[in-house]
């Protein structure tokens, strides 16, 4: 027998609650209906005595309360997978939003998944080649890794995860590539911007998108990405696909964490979003991986927008704290005109010693990127002292790695939005830009490296 | 009458008529029986801090009272093996449960199936106190785990006898004056007591960990407490990682308190194939592994460092040096917080209550060089490293500093120098040592006598580098005379030839005391002749030229077998400099 309350007591933001129920249980999933047929949807919060809280997936404007009846479903929040979501658009609920025909589900996985066991897990430790140098080169993506972009308003990161997308691959094989692109409270444009180009590469027929925009509900962005993981999980632990999601912008959904929190009268904790953000961020990036005895792996490319520039806001702070390093982008290359604006010395990949090297990329690339990175940053002290003592007052080898941290940037960071470098290429760029330094200021590369890339020179 | 759910929010829950009701009891709730503690009681009502996702719990349900606190299974089987936050091994997690944790799971922590043979080493007949070693077990290449008589327990022995048996097997009868007690071949213990000990005595005896920058300027002792703040991407868990593959400790505990997965799967995959320094076996067969990782319940996070610190003290009480790493405490910390966010207190700084301080010093004061209880003389160590997360890098958040005010030994990372990929990025002006006076005699004894003085000397050249560094940034380097720019280069010796440390060289990664005692020689040895040969009218432009100034970078791959050649290299530093000496007084 199905079960209809009428007992919706108070409505607040996206709140309500519902009295005199009776086994409501934790996350499961409500239906409402309204005097009029209208259906919104909702997730028990929380439940004291006889009264659940229940949050709504749209607000709760113009809800009738004394009128309305409500079911609980005695399960949480579902979605239906099957192989034929690829090239299909789904909204913040997993419901088809394109037009298009009702998928015919395979079956329905709740979208709060347990955690993977540690021990289930296998190390990410193939190298994926982007084809930009600063993150093949310098901080290397690997397979199974999450890896977020740092980016800030107005900076290009939508065409940088996009050319990540068009361009990555693995070396030497030929697997089953999936795309999930997942929207939360971006604009009708930047979304359309991430469709067009997938559509215009052909990446579309493999990609998944769920799509919550800037003025759909702030509940449903919550939702979003766990729809989007739960079917990028679906493809490749049960299809064995090898999926890359991109997920933009983590930022609005932690404005959307904050909302509900406040509304539920929970303490705040830093900058008053809630204490238990950095858990609920682990409760999605963490979902990135492989999986022991599983040939298909998860790659997350989480995207947000630092406010006001600043790495220390809370929001990309517990990123950094659980992502497997950050990509950041900076202004003042992006000003100098430098496609992509990475800042590769506050960008960091955890995961890059276990995909270069031998049989992976070159056995010199390790020591070949630690070099490049100490020469950058002593060319940038270098041009910095020089700014202020004037450009003669700084010793010759000083003026030389000033001029080698401009050549860096405008040959080895800089590339084109439809360049495709190889890894070789990238890393004979950087010791094109390194040779002509004496072998006392090389200490990083060792001996035997050295003399292979002077070999293949 | 049955206790039941009267409110459910998020990892608290808060039931009614719970029987006995004691704080820190463990309950069982709900059909599928999550474990969680009680955390206060009202009245009629008790809030319970549940360890597992309580998703799908009802009013209603009913809560059982297991009248115990939550405690651990002590004995033979933990080294090598992998547990949750609270004690539930991973493996056979995995085994019943597939790649993801379901809720309700029920796991030991050591398996009853698998056989020790434990070797008797008392006889009938004899007295035994707590503590005594009643025999022992084959724990692993590395481990002899000793059973030993279980705390408040005293009397005869009335039977006792080797041969294989499990962990819950009985292997010897104690006749005390209340009864006989049995003893198994595991225990249990409450992780939120200290287990006791005969007394703290001094710390005497450095804890290596094979990285120069830490063992030389900021020793860790056995026994001693430190914390490595630093922002993310500074190089916090390397530096762990390195400490647990490379110490002197007899054990390892490592604690993957709210941190990444993967950093889990890493260790796991990794320590089999390294070989313990000390004992040339694989890694595994001294260690034991918590995790909790970030994606589980953030309830048995706050558990896991109580779980880690009590096995790391069973260890201690065999007379083992023991060292538990955490990683992080800040995640311990924001599990608190959150739990007291739930239970409606009244926030302190930052939203963490204010007992995050005491309950910070009470585990720190867990570790310590002990006498343990028995009646031969055994001595044994707790040292715990705990890392910390500081938001944004900023030292004066509460974690930081309640932190700081308990350890002495202070690791600080620094992303500048993570920046300019030096690494271990720890900060040698901002980081401290307290225990560099205990471990003077040691030094005296085990290394050269003029260790400390060499130490001290390169620390002053850093620091006149700092002091110099601000005078060439604001008037450029050529200003500097002679004397001073040898003097930067010296410290750039120190930091690019010494302190800086790559842990992913297989030569380079570890490095022994031996070895950094030769190393900070040869690097004294080049700064004093430096100094010496300025004073006597050498130029800057001669001593860089040097050429043994170019060996002193070939130090660090000098292979431990090889120490001699670090010899030639203060030999070729010394006959270089005498030449140059030569020449100016020619001159």
């Amino acid at each position: 027998m199905i079960k209809y309350y009428k007992t919706i007591k108070e409505a607040s933001g996206s709140i309500i609650l519902v009295s005199d129920i009776k086994g409501a249980m934790v996350g499961e999933l409500v239906t409402i209906v309204e005097k009029n047929g209208g259906v919104r949807y909702g997730k028990v919060l929380e439940i004291y005595d006889e009264t659940a809280v229940v949050e709504l997936f749209d607000s709760a404007n113009s809800l009738n309360l004394q009128e309305s009846k409500i079911r609980f479903l005695g399960k949480g929040l579902e979605v239906g997978v099957s192989k034929d979501m690829l090239g299909r658009v789904f909204n913040g609920l997993g419901k088809v939003s394109d037009g298009g025909p009702e998928i015919i589900p395979d079956k329905f996985i709740d979208v709060n998944q347990g955690p993977i066991n540690p021990v289930a897990r296998d190390y990410p430790n193939e190298f994926i080649q982007t084809g930009i140098s600063a993150i093949d080169g310098l901080n290397t993506l690997v397979r199974g890794q999450k890896l977020p972009i740092f980016s800030a308003s107005g900076l290009p990161h939508s065409h940088l995860a996009s050319q990540i997308v068009r361009q990555s691959k693995v070396l030497g094989e030929n697997e089953q590539f999936a795309i999930v692109f997942v929207a939360m409270g971006i604009s009708n444009d930047d979304a359309s911007y991430f469709l067009e180009d997938f559509k215009k590469t052909g990446a579309i027929k493999n990609t998944v998108s769920v799509i919550n925009l800037a003025s759909d509900s702030s509940v449903e962005r919550i939702s979003a990405p766990r729809i989007g993981l739960t079917i990028a999980e679906y493809l490749a632990f049960e299809l064995d696909m090898q999926v890359l999601v991109v997920m933009t912008d983590i930022t609005n959904y932690a404005e959307s964490l904050r909302e509900i929190s406040s509304a539920r009268d929970e303490i705040p904790a830093r900058r008053a979003y809630p204490g238990y953000m950095y858990t609920d961020f682990a409760s999605l990036y963490e979902r990135a991986g492989r999986v022991k005895g599983k040939r298909g792996s998860i790659t997350q490319i989480p995207i947000l927008t630092m406010p006001d520039d600043d790495k220390t806001h809370p929001i990309p702070d517990l990123t950094g704290y659980i992502t497997e390093g950050q990509i950041m982008l900076s202004r003042d290359l992006y000003k100098k005109g430098i496609y992509p604006p990475i800042d590769v010395l506050s960008s960091l990949s955890r995961l890059k010693d276990k995909g270069i090297g031998q049989d992976k990329t070159k056995s010199y690339h390790s020591d070949l990127l630690n070099q490049l990175f100490y020469a950058y940053s002593r060319g940038k002290n270098a041009k910095n002292l020089s700014i202020i003592l004037g450009e003669n007052a700084i010793s010759t080898m000083d003026k030389k790695y000033a001029k080698f941290s401009d050549n860096f940037e405008n040959q080895f960071i800089n590339q084109g939005e439809y360049e495709n470098k190889s890894i070789e290429n990238t890393l004979k760029t950087g010791w094109k830009l390194l040779k002509d330094f004496p072998r006392g200021e090389l200490k990083r590369i060792k001996d035997k490296n050295l003399n292979i890339l002077l070999e293949e020179d | 009458m049955q206790g039941k759910i009267i409110k459910v929010s998020g990892a608290l829950v808060v039931a009614e008529n719970i029987m006995d009701a004691k704080l820190f009891d463990v309950c069982l709730v709900s059909e599928k029986e999550l474990v969680g503690e009680i955390i206060e009681i009202h009245g009629n009502k008790v809030s319970i801090e549940v360890y597992e996702n309580t998703d799908g719990l009802k009013v209603g349900d009913i809560v059982k009272n297991t009248q115990k606190p939550l405690s651990i299974q002590l004995g033979p089987g933990l080294i090598g093996n992998v547990f949750d936050g609270i004690g539930r091994s991973l493996n056979d997690i995995y085994e019943s449960c597939g790649d993801r944790i379901k809720t309700g799971v029920k796991v030991q922590t050591l398996s009853s199936d698998k056989k020790w043979e434990f070797v008797a080493q008392k006889k009938v007949g004899e007295s035994v106190f707590a503590g005594d070693v009643l025999g022992y077990v084959q724990e692993s290449g590395i481990i002899q785990h000793k059973i030993m008589v279980p705390n408040n327990v005293s009397g005869k022995l009335t039977s006792i006898k080797s041969g294989e048996f499990s962990v819950l097997d009985v292997v010897a009868k104690i006749k005390t004056s209340n009864g006989v007690e049995d003893v198994c071949l595991s225990s249990f213990w409450p992780i939120r007591i200290k287990r006791p000990f005969k007394k703290k005595i001094e710390i005497t005896k450095p804890l290596t960990t094979g990285q120069r920058v830490i063992d030389t300027f900021f020793p860790l002792a056995c026994g001693g407490v430190a914390a490595i703040p630093g922002p993310f991407g500074s190089g916090k868990t390397v530096v762990q990682h390195q400490i647990a593959k490379w110490s002197d400790a007899d054990v390892v505990v490592y604690v993957g308190c709210g941190e990444r997965g993967n950093e889990m799967t890493d260790v796991l995959q990794e320590f089999p194939t390294l070989l313990d320094p000390k004992t040339k076996k694989s890694l595994m067969e001294k260690t034991i592994l918590i995790a909790n990782t970030s994606d589980m319940p953030v309830a048995a996070r706050e558990a896991s460092i109580y779980t880690g610190i009590t096995i790391a003290e069973y260890y201690r009480d065999m007379g083992y040096n023991v060292i538990v790493m955490a990683d992080s405490t800040s995640r311990w910390a924001e599990a608190l917080r959150e739990m007291s966010g739930r239970l409606e207190e009244i926030p302190g700084e930052e939203g963490y209550p204010a007992y995050l301080g005491s309950r910070l010093a009470s585990f720190y004061e867990r570790a310590g060089n002990v006498q343990t209880l028995g009646q031969e003389t055994r001595v044994g160590s707790v040292s715990c490293v705990g890392a910390v997360s500081p938001q944004g890098g900023d030292l004066s958040e509460p974690v930081s500093q309640a932190t700081l005010r308990i350890v002495k030994v202070f690791w600080g990372l620094s992303s500048s120098l993570a920046y300019k990929r030096h690494f271990p990025a720890i900060d040698w002006l901002i980081s401290y040592s307290g225990y560099v006076t205990n471990l003077k005699s040691y030094y005296a004894q085990n290394l050269s006598y003029e260790f400390l003085d060499r130490k001290n000397l390169l620390m002053k050249i850093l620091q006149e580098e700092k002091e110099l560094d601000d005078v060439v940034s604001l008037m450029g380097f050529d200003v500097l005379g002679d004397k001073d720019k040898t003097t930067l280069d010296v410290a750039k010796i120190i930091r690019e030839d010494y302190l800086h440390q790559n842990a992913f060289d297989e030569i380079d990664t570890y490095t022994s005391l031996k070895k950094q005692d030769k190393m900070l020689k040869c690097v004294c040895e080049f700064a004093c002749q430096a100094k010496e040969a300025i004073e006597k009218g050498a130029t800057y432009e001669q001593i860089i030229d040097l050429p043994s100034r170019a060996l002193i970078g070939t130090m660090k791959y000098t292979k431990e077998e090889e120490l001699e050649k670090i010899d030639d290299i203060i030999s070729a530093i010394k006959s270089d400099f005498l030449m140059l000496n030569k020449k100016e007084e020619k001159e």
